[in-house]
């Protein structure tokens, strides 16, 4: 399969997404520049981890008018697996293609150390091969991750499954302390009601090798090939 | 004519930033201070021959640009005095 990595000016995680989806996994791969107007037909797209534009305003603000973002929605609108990461959540937030926004982290501090998350729903592109309730050891790396979104959301959030990702202690419980960033129900991640966009804070892409500390990351850019592997997902145009 | 608008976290969103700065002001004495809520100020130069149109640009700005509305809202003022303005 192949995965489109697109690339903003300050993204800075792009490099990392290729290398784990075209090294890691074997698959094919392509950065799409973010004026670009294709998405090379391929059969999923990463948006990375970085600061793209700056995020002088706020984060992903900017970002969400570079002409590739149409692009991008048309391909989720047609059931296409959409992966934002960390500064690609973000943007998606700000997009509109997922719900809610993010605050500063509620330390104030850039939070940059390894999390737990554990999988609270499987039924998506990028967690089909995860157990349910299964905890990944993932790093974070951001000052602008702390969830928010009106409590009716979130109560529709949780009620439609829509929660992927939790932060969660080693056992996973998804507990205050296990909070990097002060996150509403401890989320880390979320999904579209159409349940092919996802959007997560902690990088899978930087946990692909035993060698950098972690590969539980790789389960997710695994569960796409497979998701695509057998066919109940489209392909870019 | 000159816009200024005032970008702020809705009442009911918590503010990180604004609580470091009210324990900031609490440690340097200032107990009076109650409460701190930090926001964002743009001075918009627009090109527009009425504050009418002055506002309904910055407005479309601040919909568009300048503010999440799942976040923040925002409050416009349009600046008396430049060239033929009216407030």
């Amino acid at each position: 399969m192949k995965f489109a990595v697109v690339v903003f000016p300050g993204s800075n995680c792009d490099h990392d997404a290729y290398h784990a989806t075209r090294h890691v996994l074997g698959q094919e791969a392509a950065f799409v520049w973010h004026k670009d107007t294709s998405l090379q037909g391929a059969d999923a797209v990463i948006l990375p981890g970085g600061f793209a534009h700056g995020d002088y305003l706020r984060t992903g603000a900017v970002a969400r008018f570079s002409p590739i973002m149409p692009v991008v929605q048309r391909f989720a609108e047609a059931g296409g697996p959409v992966l934002g990461i960390c500064n690609g959540f973000q943007v998606l937030l700000e997009a509109g293609l997922l719900p809610g926004a993010m605050l500063r982290n509620r330390s104030v501090r850039f939070q940059c150390e390894h999390v737990f998350v554990s999988v609270e729903q499987t039924d998506t592109p990028f967690t089909s091969t995860c157990r349910a309730g299964e905890r990944l050891r993932i790093p974070i790396a951001h000052g602008d991750g702390n969830y928010y979104a009106e409590p009716d959301i979130v109560e529709k959030l949780e009620a439609r499954r829509q929660v992927i990702f939790r932060y969660a202690t080693a056992s996973g419980a998804a507990t205050p302390e296990a909070n990097p960033n002060g996150s509403v129900h401890n989320i880390a991640g979320i999904c579209n009601e159409g349940r092919n966009v996802v959007g997560m804070m902690p990088h899978p892409e930087r946990a692909c090798e035993l060698a950098v500390g972690s590969a539980d990351g790789l389960l997710l850019l695994d569960s796409a090939v497979h998701s695509v592997g057998r066919g109940d997902l489209i392909t870019a145009q | 004519m000159r816009a200024r608008v005032f970008v702020t976290l809705k009442p009911s969103v918590f503010d990180p930033q604004g609580t470091i700065v009210t324990e900031a002001l609490h440690t340097l004495g200032y107990a009076a201070v109650k409460d701190v809520r930090q926001g964002k100020y743009f001075e918009l130069d627009i090109d527009a021959g009425t504050a009418e149109e002055a506002r309904r640009l910055a407005s479309e700005a601040a919909d568009k640009l300048l503010a999440n509305p799942v976040i923040e809202s925002y409050r416009i003022e349009i600046e008396r005095g430049a060239a033929g303005s009216v407030p």
